[in-house]
């Protein structure tokens, strides 16, 4: 009776959906002021109707329901009860649900904290994003119905896929998810702008926010997925350029590139057009990257699903939102006046190169990712687009990021000052070639991870340069430098952060040159020397675990012949599914791991095994985890709070006037 | 769904040796080194995006075996490489080769950013112009409107 409940609340959600994307929009073209309140109701309770029908497929997966043919697939009641809970989005059917869920959400958040916003702009804004709504959950309902029963109900399930029974899975689909899709409110406040005609610095302050909230939560989940493919998957490799992994980054992206031009829309009020194309294209390339993956048109780790009718019907989407968004573009584009005149140096020329060259990566991917589908519908050929390809395309048009953000950062408004503001960062360029030389005396080859070290200080010291000019000034005393240091605005500190972040993820990319690397066989008892360590087995040992059984290889890591650290590398067998996982032994030692990963048993009894020292490595994702700490200070500043927006729309029209 | 369960399972039951094993290394630490260069440039033809270095697959084994056998009967790495791509095609190298087929793929870059470079100075040059444009003080339009405007405020 809950999983029925739970499908007719997701048909009510539809019902929901198609209300809140017709009346309101009407009330707003014609300025209907009770057509326009009916938005912000239906859309909390879309997404109340959403969560209910997210809960009840929840409850059957919990409860082991083997009646409903979705949990009979994807579970099995020995499963541990934390994969009985992610096994729901392990899934195409419930990631699908979770999908519109959080599409739901952000339509709930912004009916909730968006009260200083007009309101023919909250109308159209929410009826955008139930047009998605009702597109979705038309989608899941046709094709990808979670709640279908099986009868007679079996026994036992078919268990989820073991190598998605990880903690990692728990998190990285929903933090993913919140970003890729979180951008779909970016893209309705777009579109919901060019509907009614109000594209201004206003709007721009409106939006930030959420592409804010959706850029933190992407950044952290595109992480978490890598440190999860990199600890399960075990070759040791974080990134390897899937067109899976690309989906996610496309937006990432654009998204970051939008994050930047909204900020001169807002201030400057320049770049209109070329922002809202952004918010436009961030959300256009998580649709395409929900086609890819779930279509079927690829097939690689993520992608467990197949079925053509559901491909169809996305791609029917996708060309509907993606087409529909432009046309509105190309439409309503040209009557946007251009705002804020600058010069090529200054903080907005700055940010235009950013855009330039993000936009750009973008497009790499882009065409990396896609060419070989095109090539071979088109002529038949096969070919294969990997890593070396994106080393030579991708870097080079990447480098020239790392070197201009701390630039762009000391630029001032409308002209800058270049000599002054290199002036300025003398002390970075100093120390980044310092560090460049001891990395070079230290470690030596390869050149590219001693340019990289170099680079990856520049970046981080250069970004906090600003802050320490404003902080310190001209030899303020420490009181007062610090009082200065909290008066600071929170996005501020959130910029320097977020930059500095890339600044150490790349110092680990580029320490990954000095790793070692060691493919051996072992026996109880063998040694091994690792870099500055020595890994010892202690035992091959057989145990038994809730579903699976495991072959485990316990060792201890020696510095100077002193224990420092435990690993415990294991291959697990799931009978339920006649499946191996590998799960690699890592030890982070100071800010490097050593990994041990384990493959084939042989016929004497030894195992082989993958070994690696790997420095600084744990700085890649830390990294990551600052960039999101960054995106959160920002967040946190109170000139992006719910209500700030009020006040801020009393004085825009003065703000405006004063720009152009 | 079932089905490609299925061919995962395939994949990786398949497969329970993997990457690169300890027993397939050759002895001349130079040779080797040439090995591993050259398979992770390769593909391994039933992953996806994976190379033979990194793959667990059994075809990526195979293809392993015959790399190091083409290298110690005195092939160059070029040599290798043309052999293989005779027999598997284009596919197998992870980075494809510059002709006709792939010319757009390896211009689109380096395209986009001339492209991209083009718009942004002729932007620039155009809003010069705008700010060369501008008078200094206000019109005669300007002055008429502002003007009303005070007088608008007065009344």
């Amino acid at each position: 009776m809950i999983v029925e409940t739970g499908h007719y609340a997701l048909v009510l959600a539809l019902a929901l959906a198609l209300v809140q994307s017709s009346l309101p929009l009407w009330g707003a073209l014609r300025g209907d002021a009770p057509l326009m309140a009916i938005a912000p109701p239906t859309a909390v309770m879309q997404f109340l109707m959403i969560a209910l029908s997210f809960g009840a497929l929840t409850y059957a997966h919990v409860v082991s329901d083997f009646s409903v043919a979705n949990v009979v697939e994807n579970s099995h009641s020995l499963k541990p009860m934390i994969y009985k809970i992610s096994g729901v989005w392990g899934n195409h059917e419930g990631s699908m649900l979770l999908w519109v869920l959080i599409l739901g959400l952000f339509g709930a958040l912004v009916a909730l904290f968006s009260r200083g916003m007009p309101d023919d702009l909250r109308a159209a804004v929410l009826a955008a994003q139930a047009w998605m709504g009702s597109a979705f959950i038309l989608f899941i309902l046709l094709t990808s119905n979670p709640f279908a029963r099986v009868f007679p109900a079996p026994i036992e399930g078919n268990d989820l896929n073991p190598i998605l029974q990880d903690p990692g899975l728990a998190i990285h689909p929903p933090m993913l998810y919140i970003g890729y899709v979180g951008f779909s409110i970016v893209f309705s406040f777009a579109a919901g702008a060019l509907v009614i005609g109000r594209v201004d610095a206003a709007w721009a302050r409106w939006a930030r926010p959420w592409t804010l909230l959706a850029w933190t939560f992407l950044t952290l989940g595109i992480a978490m997925g890598s440190y999860w493919a990199y600890y399960t998957l075990g070759w040791g490799g974080f990134w390897f350029w899937d067109p899976v992994e690309n989906a996610s980054l496309m937006p990432w992206l654009a998204g970051t590139a939008l994050l930047h031009s909204i900020v001169v829309m807002e201030k400057r009020d320049a770049l209109k057009i070329w922002t809202i194309f952004l918010a436009i294209l961030a959300f256009s390339l998580s649709l395409l990257g929900t086609f890819l993956v779930r279509s079927g048109v690829l097939t690689s780790v993520h992608a467990f699903a197949s079925d053509p009718r559901r491909g169809v019907f996305i791609l029917a989407i996708l060309v509907f939102f993606i087409g529909g968004a432009l046309g509105l573009f190309a439409w309503r584009s040209s009557a946007l006046k251009p705002g804020g005149l600058f010069a090529p140096i200054s903080r907005e020329g700055a940010l235009v190169a950013n855009n330039l060259l993000l936009t750009t990566a973008c497009a790499t991917v882009f065409v990396g990712t896609l060419y070989p589908l095109a090539l071979e519908a088109l002529t038949g050929e096969k070919i294969s687009v990997g890593a070396p390809f994106f080393n030579v395309t991708f870097g080079p048009i990447v480098a020239p990021v790392f070197l201009l953000m701390p630039i762009g950062q000391m630029l001032a408004w409308k002209r800058g000052d270049l000599v002054g503001a290199l002036q300025r960062l003398v002390f970075a360029g100093v120390l980044a070639l310092v560090v460049a030389l001891v990395f070079a005396a230290w470690r030596g080859e390869p050149v590219v991870s001693i340019v990289g070290t170099g680079a990856a200080t520049w970046l981080i010291v250069g970004s906090f340069v600003e802050i320490a000019g404003r902080v310190r000034g001209r030899g303020a005393p420490l009181g007062t430098a610090f009082a200065r240091a909290i008066g600071l605005p929170r996005s501020a500190w959130g910029a320097a952060f977020a930059h500095a972040g890339l600044g150490v993820t790349l110092l680990g990319l580029a320490a990954t040159g000095w790793g070692v690397e060691k493919i051996t066989t072992l026996k109880a008892g063998d040694s091994v020397d690792l870099g500055p360590y020595q890994v010892v087995v202690r035992a091959l040992e057989t145990r038994p675990g809730e579903n699976f059984k495991a072959s485990v290889a316990p060792s201890a890591i020696l510095s100077g012949g002193v224990e420092v650290a435990r690993i415990e590398p294991s291959r697990r067998y799931y009978p339920s599914r006649e499946m191996t996982t590998t799960e690699a032994g890592i030890a982070t030692l100071g800010l490097g791991q050593v990994y041990v990963s384990l493959s084939g048993e042989n016929d004497d009894g030894s195992v082989d095994a993958r070994m690696y020292w790997k420095p600084l490595v744990s700085l890649i994702w830390l990294g990551a985890l600052i960039m999101g700490l960054g995106g959160a200070l920002s967040l946190s500043d109170r000139r992006m709070r719910i209500g700030v927006a009020k006040r801020a729309r009393a004085k825009a029209p003065s703000a405006m006037q004063a720009a152009e | 769904m079932r089905r490609f369960a299925l061919f995962f399972a395939a994949l990786l039951l398949a497969s329970s040796a993997f990457a690169v094993e300890p027993g397939e290394a050759l002895k001349d630490p130079a040779l080797e080194a040439r090995a591993r260069d050259i398979s992770t440039g390769l593909r391994c033809l039933v992953c996806q995006n994976q190379s033979i270095d990194d793959s667990q697959a059994a075809l990526a084994k195979d293809l392993r075996l015959l790399v190091r056998e083409r290298l110690t009967a005195g092939d160059s790495d070029e040599q290798v490489r043309s052999y293989l791509v005779a027999r598997y095609g284009d596919f197998i190298l992870l980075k494809p080769p510059v002709k006709t087929d792939t010319i757009v793929l390896w211009t689109a870059p380096f395209g986009v950013l001339a492209l991209g470079a083009l718009g942004m100075a002729l932007a620039a040059r155009r809003r010069r112009g705008l700010v060369e444009a501008a008078p200094e003080g206000l019109s005669d339009v300007e002055k008429a409107k502002l003007a009303e405007a005070l007088n608008e405020g007065n009344q």
